[in-house]
């Protein structure tokens, strides 16, 4: 048994952990007990947790196919693997998180979206195909005309093991990101640019939700892919380094998360931020990972860990939510130094978390009154017609998440398919999924 | 330097990920193991991250018998790696002796066996490196694993013996002591984690063992200080130990 935990290290449970290295490995551990596939453990709370047996897919890591940009990959196949292996061929995953340490089979599951949701849609995107292990150690290709596609993407591994997947890359010129960097005074005026820049590759701001001087004070952060005709002449426009990552030994002091020290920290990051607004040439690592810079961040919060909480508003909501959101957290005067408010296009799916408008990200230190005023913004949320992420989730009761109406459809095609049995994890017994 | 670098025993994870180091490095890889069905995949995987050439040979470590023709229908690779080797069961090797010799031939007389028509003919080319992959087992017989120890042991010689024979030769032997890596054949047992290696740091170790020439390495140095000690235990208190 195991102590594991997801990435917020908050829920921890002891877990039977099974690895995975071949096709007849998942078989096996499919026969043997009900399980919930694991990835490199990037979901924040108990998505990827089952006692009796949690599947490490990360020994399937193998690399198939690739052709004109189209690869073929197991699915504990790392996103920063795919980026080292072919970004100094000219290719680009067509989406990623905001992490390189998202496994393949994970960033499918989760149905994970990127900077560029408002143009290009969630990871689902660029998959063609996923190789599935169903309940019964059978093997199905699942492509975009099965209803099993719409259900295993954003499915958080309910439908069965993702085993492999063909997916399309893009093709860049450069590894470097032109960023426009624009300082914003207010939420509508946030808004209001993420509007008006609609045709951005990349968008992403970060906003102030402390409670002072600073509130709703944001950086948007434009970017696109470079053209090599853009660098300087001598740079190497697809030089791909492997950069160190800094250690995160323990944990940061509590008070940091407190009221003055926040607001302190947040006016020096706007300020700073306002004083380079404009355009710059940024690494493709320091522009799309900047936290991955850090080896475990999330020791940050120390042994208690941390929880996150992501939230997606419609776009006719989005303004009167984000403003009752954010005047929320400000009272509670917790939270954690900045939350990222992001624009989302269009939603595709059965149970994909992404829906036109907007979504708003921040995570609290794991305690007590963490919990109480993350169940006021689940209310909140839903008062404005909103939705939660799963692969954010440590904690959401039931009738919350049972709310979004496609949670109870999903249960209910679990339970008609035979997967209630076989395929669970912590989360989807929390939720009753 | 980036000629073609053969894989003994390249079924097991720690052989993945040697194979990728030097794919990595720009070698082409020789992939050899008994069941090459099983290598299909991994091939595919060292073509497709590192563009490099990879080829599958058949290969039974135990079918010693067979090991002069295996060796005939190969290119002579530049670096050949014994990666061969099965741990067994301590309780059952200890209680079927017929068991226990399984077990010291899959770790020493098959990989000697392989090793010394290799280094016959490295030896006439009059150059090549010999990488044997023995364990911090073989550094004293312990009683939770003396039959695989032992046979460590004898490779650790062998390799040793070979390293001495070929060192004016233009051949050198590097001996690799991982001591505990996380693999499917540790699955299951309770490593601590300071002396736990990943495969992928093994591998790295081993690429820069074979270009900086060395001779023995512990992939993880705490191990030479474990080991010092445990070699350094009077046999009087040692035997009482549980180890």
């Amino acid at each position: 048994m195991t102590r594991l935990g997801g990435w917020g290290r908050f829920p921890l449970a002891e877990c039977n952990v099974v690895t995975a290295r071949s096709e007849a490995d998942v078989r096996a551990a499919i026969e043997a007990a009900p399980l919930i596939a694991r990835g490199n453990g990037r979901a924040y709370g108990d998505a990827a947790l089952n006692t009796d047996q949690t599947l490490d897919m990360t020994g399937m890591d193998r690399m198939l196919s690739f052709n004109d940009g189209v690869l073929v990959a197991e699915a504990g196949v790392l996103l920063g693997d795919i980026i080292h292996t072919f970004l100094p061929r000219g290719w680009f995953p067509w989406v990623t998180p905001g992490t390189k340490y998202v496994s393949l089979g994970g960033a499918i599951a989760a149905d994970v979206h990127g900077k560029n949701h408002h143009l290009d849609g969630s990871f689902r995107s660029c998959v063609d195909w996923i190789d599935l292990m169903g309940p019964d150690g059978t093997v199905t290709r699942v492509t975009p005309s099965d209803d099993l596609y719409d259900w295993t993407i954003g499915g958080m591994g309910l439908t069965g093991v993702i085993l492999r997947a063909q997916i399309r890359l893009r093709q860049v010129e450069t590894a470097w990101i032109s960023q426009e960097t624009r300082a914003l005074t207010s939420v509508q005026e946030t808004l209001d640019a993420f509007e008006e820049t609609q045709d951005v590759p990349y968008s992403v701001a970060w906003i102030d939700c402390s409670d002072g001087p600073h509130h709703g004070h944001s950086l948007l952060l434009l970017g696109r892919h470079a053209r090599a005709d853009e660098l300087p002449g001598h740079w190497r426009p697809l030089e791909v380094r492997r950069k160190g990552k800094l250690p995160v030994p323990f944990g940061a002091p509590p008070f940091i998360f407190r009221g003055l020290w926040l607001r302190a920290m947040n006016g020096i990051y706007w300020r700073r931020g306002a004083k380079r607004a404009g355009t710059s040439l940024v690494n493709w690592d320091s522009y799309f990972y900047p936290l991955d810079a850090l080896a475990n961040w999330n020791r940050l919060y120390g042994r208690n860990g941390f929880l996150q909480f992501q939230c997606a508003l419609p776009e006719e909501t989005a303004a009167a939510g984000l403003k009752e959101l954010m005047d929320t957290i400000a009272a509670a005067q917790t939270g954690s130094v900045l939350s990222v408010l992001k624009r989302f296009g269009p939603q595709s799916g059965h149970v994909s978390f992404p829906m036109p408008g907007y979504t708003l990200a921040l995570d609290f230190p794991a305690n007590e009154r963490s919990l109480a005023l993350m169940q006021t913004l689940d209310q909140i949320t839903l008062a404005h017609g909103g939705r939660f992420y799963l692969a954010k989730d440590a904690r959401m009761p039931e009738a919350v998440a049972k709310a979004d109406p496609r949670a109870k459809a999903f249960a209910a095609m679990r339970k008609q398919a035979g997967l209630t049995e076989k395929f669970t994890s912590l989360q989807s017994e929390r939720l009753g999924l | 330097m980036s000629g073609p670098v053969l894989i003994l025993g390249a079924t097991s994870g720690m052989a993945r990920a040697v194979a990728r180091s030097f794919a990595e490095a720009g070698h082409p890889i020789q992939l050899a193991a008994r069941d090459i069905n099983r290598l299909d995949d991994d091939a595919a995987d060292l073509r497709t991250r590192y563009g490099v050439d990879v080829t599958l040979h058949a290969f039974d470590a135990l079918a010693t018998g067979t090991h002069a023709a295996f060796f005939e229908g190969l290119d002579l690779p530049q670096i050949a790696i014994c990666a061969v080797g099965a741990m067994g069961d301590q309780d059952q090797s200890a209680a079927d002796p017929l068991g226990a010799a399984m077990v010291i031939r899959s770790n020493f007389e098959g990989p000697a066996s392989i090793l010394a028509h290799l280094a016959n003919a490295m030896e006439a080319r009059g150059s090549g490196t010999l990488v044997g992959i023995s364990s911090v087992a073989g550094d004293r017989g312990r009683a939770s694993n003396y039959v695989y120890g032992s046979a460590k042991a004898g490779f650790t010689a062998f390799l040793s013996g070979l390293r001495n024979r070929l060192a004016r030769r233009g051949v050198h032997v590097v001996t690799v002591l991982p001591g505990f890596v996380r693999t499917a054949m540790t699955d299951g047992m309770d490593l601590p984690g300071p002396l736990t290696a990943d495969p992928e740091e093994v591998g790295a170790a081993i690429l820069k063992a074979v270009e900086k020439q060395k001779n023995i390495i512990y992939t993880r140095p705490i191990w030479r200080v474990v080991m010092a000690v445990i070699r350094n235990i009077p046999e009087p208190i040692f035997k009482k130990t549980s180890l």
